[in-house]
């Protein structure tokens, strides 16, 4: 009964957030707080309701009784772990919305924002929650609708308005293959309920299990951005005002691996061993791939993108062993190498949430974007450095930071492989076990000089060296979420029985598949497997390390302050500072073959020896974008062009036309066709 | 258990030292030099504690806080490493994964200082140790694997009692192979030739001193301390992982654990004394060459593997 006070509760302040935006919308500073407040609220009931259902019962709620279609919400653990996901980013974002919109008063429409801020968070929280395939694409439509415009929110911008237009082609063509794999389903079920679905998924013949599969991956995986369906990507997010891309990337893309799990586990039982093979060789390809170019990004909210196509893929990475071990019949197996993907899941809202936010932050007080042009912020905003450290060392996978729990649980899930009997599953995890630590150096090489370059040394910048701290509800936004981050990496132990809970829902194990012992012990035992982990006792280790050392060696010395040592020279500037796109040449220089870096150069000369001006530009080529799509848009481009002939602009040929169809359809019909 | 802790943090931070020296005065022995004596690097130390930090005026807390959490985290490392007992009172806070990752995080921090004082050296430093980083982990996470398939664990403590146990008919291909490939990344992880010149101040060839250019007085002594402690970690892991005879188990008696300490010298000698031979033998490669001799390491990991899956037979 709770539950469903709980669930109009959440419903209920969303469409209040969006009502008074409405209402306020001539009152700036009034409208922004009602409305993100409201949305603040609504998140703490969807929390409270989402732990409801994950520690007790399914959460079952029809609108229409009896009449067919029915449309109502189904909130099993697993959808209500999505709801966890989400409540928690939208707590932190709409905390640090309250300060970050600010920058747009008085020059953009805040009502408009905030309405459609609260109506994307709605529509995302009801795609989770819909029982019904026609119920879902309606949501499904209106969230891409939604993020389409809060991406072109600042449409003046020549690129905001093509990447909006970029987005929005992807996503449809997403839901095209979403359509077919619902009515491949429809086909054998007579109905579009998932209910019906789930008991479908296990009487269908093996071709349409394998192209109902294979259509939702594609369909979602648009979606969820992995290669080499990611462009769109790295055009949009960063586009988007900076509360914006932190939800988008950090629990927008995960609506799709929701329906991915639910799919492919839930509807279709994970069957097919080539699925799990599938899933895992496009996760790891996404994940290098991902992390590859963000390492040479000098736009930071672009570079943030990428790395967010790079923990989809480790993410799918998790699913891939998971689907392998289930079809392998080893549900144990599998449970834990769902945990290490949900965990990570859960781990990526959070600190991709917060680098988002801390991107948005710096956008704020520098108005760039570029890297290269930031440089000694520590001192400027010592407070947001913090913060963004954390979330640097989060996804660079430190210890005791979050994203190491989560990497370390995918390691040991893809080392669970040894008690597979198939060889191809041996070579195959262990493959993508080293791309992932190839990954995760690369990525803490990457956020490595995102900190450097932004908040170390001087700024390189009259931007940088104006810079503000920026004000408090933007630093509790990014606060709480930087909290999260720590408690996530030292007490995984309260928060893998949980998942234990929702993993075993839907494989079905008993949820043994994990022991914990004092301190928090995670050991992961199957037959002759044991390997244990106390992140929490590692965590005080470093701690008590600390201490000894502090006192040793920190003692009030003189420390005299000189210069930095220039060979000589007698000043050091911000010009003689390593530039970040230095600091990644040796990974360009690496992987040339994958990047095809273009550079150019301008000399000027004044004498024949001393040179006046010097001019330098480099490019990364995008490989998918012009060995992938530009040949497919040319293609669809051309026929275009051809079926204009047809077009005459006249009314009567147009009528023509409609006649003609008219007469076929009543043909077909008289000849039997039904 | 206390005791045990204490007393494995201090003889990893007092022998860790004597091992540079050592490794120091082969390789003089081996250029026909006599070289400074083995207590050298004590020397060193001690001298630097005495003196005075002259710090940059460019730089932030990263500067004052990297020295301190990159030597606790090799410390912390080196409570997870089984030195002379297989044993270890924290084996269950973490296994070898948790030790890549706690080198990462020292790794990490001595990399952002070496930005923070804005010198051109210590972002190059900086930039190329990272690039070394990712070299180096793909093929260090196959070996870990072909290792812990054999073994059935990650933990440390449990791997060397295990093949310890298996006396030599742990010296199989897969064995060998895996040792060889992190061999060659130990070489990488200490900063060695043909990577990296130790001994090298020339701004084009050097790396981790780069790094550390800024540091002087104490926080230079613990960055040299924690890179030496880190070295004889790394010996320690070739040691434990793949030679574990003699290391002395769980309830064994005071003469026995002598007995271990002394076989543990032992090996660790041996193995720096290849180091020494190696870096007497060849030249310091080109930063843009080394991809090539990590990927050398990367084939003989994953034919390490394959080999694994060949000899148990799928």
């Amino acid at each position: 009964m709770v539950d469903n006070y709980l669930f109009i509760g959440f419903v209920a302040f969303y469409l209040l957030g969006a009502v008074s935006a409405l209402v306020f919308n001539k009152k700036d500073a009034l409208c922004s707080y009602i409305s993100f407040l409201s949305a603040s609220i609504g998140a703490l009931a969807g929390f409270a309701f989402s732990l409801s259902v994950i520690l007790g019962d399914t959460f079952h709620f029809i609108l229409n009784e009896g009449q067919i279609p029915e449309f109502g919400f189904f909130i099993d653990k697993l959808s209500a772990f999505f709801i966890l996901v989400i409540s928690i980013s939208v707590f932190a974002v709409s905390i640090f919305s309250t300060g970050y919109v600010r920058e747009y008063f008085g020059k953009k429409n805040i009502g408009y924002l905030c309405f459609l801020y609260n109506m994307f968070i709605l529509s995302m929280i009801l795609v989770i929650c819909a029982n019904n395939a026609i119920m879902f694409l309606i949501v499904w439509e209106l969230m891409s609708v939604i993020s389409f415009f809060l991406v072109v929110y600042e449409h003046e911008k020549i690129e905001t308005r093509k990447a909006g237009f970029f987005y929005i082609v992807m996503t449809h063509i997403g839901t095209g293959f979403i359509i077919l794999s619902f009515l491949i389903f429809a086909g054998t079920s007579g109905s579009f309920s998932f209910e019906t679905f789930r008991a479908a998924g296990s009487t269908m013949t093996p071709f349409l299990k394998d192209s109902a599969f294979l259509f939702a991956f594609i369909g979602f995986g648009i979606k969820a951005g992995i290669v080499p369906f990611h462009i769109w990507l790295p055009y949009a997010h960063p586009a988007a005002p900076g509360n914006v891309s932190a939800l988008m990337s950090g629990v927008m893309i995960k609506t799709a691996i929701f329906m991915l799990i639910r799919i492919s586990f839930d509807f279709l039982g994970a069957s097919q061993a080539w699925w799990g093979y599938s899933v895992l060789a496009v996760g790891t390809i996404s994940a290098i791939l991902g992390i590859l170019y963000a390492v040479v990004e000098p736009d930071m909210k672009r570079m943030l993108a990428f790395s967010s196509i790079e923990n989809i893929g480790i993410i799918l990475i998790g699913l891939g062993a998971s689907m392998i071990f289930l079809s392998n019949e080893k549900p144990i197996l599998s449970a834990i190498a769902m945990m290490a993907a949900l965990y990570h899941l859960l781990n990526h809202s959070v600190f991709k949430g917060l680098l988002f936010m801390g991107a948005g932050s710096l956008l704020y007080s520098t108005h760039t974007k570029n890297i290269e042009k930031l440089g000694g912020l520590i001192k400027r905003m010592p407070f947001s450095a913090i913060l963004i450290l954390i979330g640097v060392l989060s996804i660079s996978a430190m210890p005791p930071f979050s994203g190491f729990v989560s990497e370390w649980l995918t390691f040991q899930s893809l080392l669970l492989t040894f008690n597979l009997d198939s060889n191809f599953a041996i070579i195959m995890l262990s493959i993508s076990a080293a791309v992932l630590a190839l990954t995760g150096a690369l990525a803490a090489y990457c956020f490595l000089k995102f900190f450097g370059m932004v908040f170390l040394a001087l700024p390189r910048s009259e931007n940088a060296q104006h810079a503000r701290e920026v004000n408090i509800p933007m630093l509790a936004g990014m606060g709480f979420f930087a909290l999260l981050s720590i408690m996530l990496g030292i007490l995984p132990a309260f928060i893998l029985p949980m998942l234990d809970r929702i993993a075993a829902s839907f494989i079905g194990t008993s949820g043994q598949s994990f022991s914990f012992g004092t301190f928090g012990t995670i050991s992961i035992p199957s037959s002759a497997w044991i390997s244990i982990s106390t992140p929490g006792l590692l965590a005080i280790v470093l701690i008590l390390m600390f201490i000894p050392i502090i006192i040793l060696f920190t003692s009030k010395r003189n420390m005299p302050v000189y210069e930095t040592w220039g060979c000589g020279q007698p000043f050091s500037t911000a010009r003689n500072e390593y530039s970040a796109i230095a600091f990644s040449k040796p990974v360009q220089m690496w992987f040339k073959g994958l990047y095809r870096p273009a550079r150019e150069m301008e000399v000027t000369y004044s004498s024949q020896y001393l040179k006046e001006s010097f001019k330098f530009k480099s490019e990364i080529e995008q490989v998918f974008e012009k060995n992938f799509y530009t040949p497919v848009v040319d293609f669809v481009m051309a026929m275009s062009r051809k079926a204009k002939v047809i077009q005459t602009g006249s009314i009567h040929a147009y009528l023509g036309y409609i006649f003609g169809i008219l007469v076929i359809l009543f043909m077909f019909i008289i000849a039997g066709g039904s | 258990m206390i005791i045990q802790l204490i007393f494995q943090t201090f003889l990893i931070i007092i022998l860790a030292p004597l091992l540079s020296g050592i490794i120091k005065k082969v390789k003089s022995f081996f250029q026909i030099r006599k070289g400074p004596g083995i207590l050298q690097p004590y020397y060193d130390l001690l001298k630097l504690v005495k003196k005075d930090s002259v710090i940059s005026n460019n730089v932030s807390w990263i500067f004052h806080a990297a020295p301190i959490i990159s030597f606790a985290a090799v410390l912390a490392a080196g409570l997870l490493i089984p030195i002379y007992i297989t044993q270890l009172p924290l084996g269950f806070a973490g296994d070898l994964i948790a030790v890549i990752y706690l080198f990462a995080l020292a790794r990490f921090f001595t990399a952002l200082a070496s930005l923070d004082a804005g010198s051109s050296f210590g972002g190059m430093g900086g930039s190329r140790e990272m690039f070394i980083a990712a070299l180096v982990e793909p093929a260090l996470m196959l070996s870990i694997f072909a290792v812990a398939l054999n073994v059935g664990s990650t933990n440390l403590g449990f791997i060397s009692q295990t093949v310890s146990g298996m006396g030599i008919d742990a010296m199989s291909p897969y064995q060998i192979l895996a040792f060889v490939a992190l061999f060659i990344i130990a070489i990488a992880e200490t900063g060695r030739i043909p990577v990296d010149n130790p001994a090298t101040h020339l701004e084009l060839t050097m790396i981790h001193e780069a790094m550390i250019l800024e540091y002087s007085g104490r926080q230079l002594a613990i960055m040299e301390l924690g890179a030496m402690i880190k070295q004889l970690l790394i010996f320690s892991l070739l040691a434990n992982i793949f030679f574990p005879w003699g290391i002395a188990s769980q309830g064994a008696g005071a003469s026995a654990l002598v007995l271990s300490f002394l076989v543990f010298v032992i090996k660790i000698l041996v193995i720096g004394i290849s180091m020494a031979v190696v870096e007497t033998s060849t030249a310091k490669w080109r930063l843009f060459r080394l991809p090539e001799l990590l990927s050398i390491s990367l084939m003989l990991s994953f034919l390490a593997l394959v080999s694994f899956i060949i000899v148990k037979g799928g």
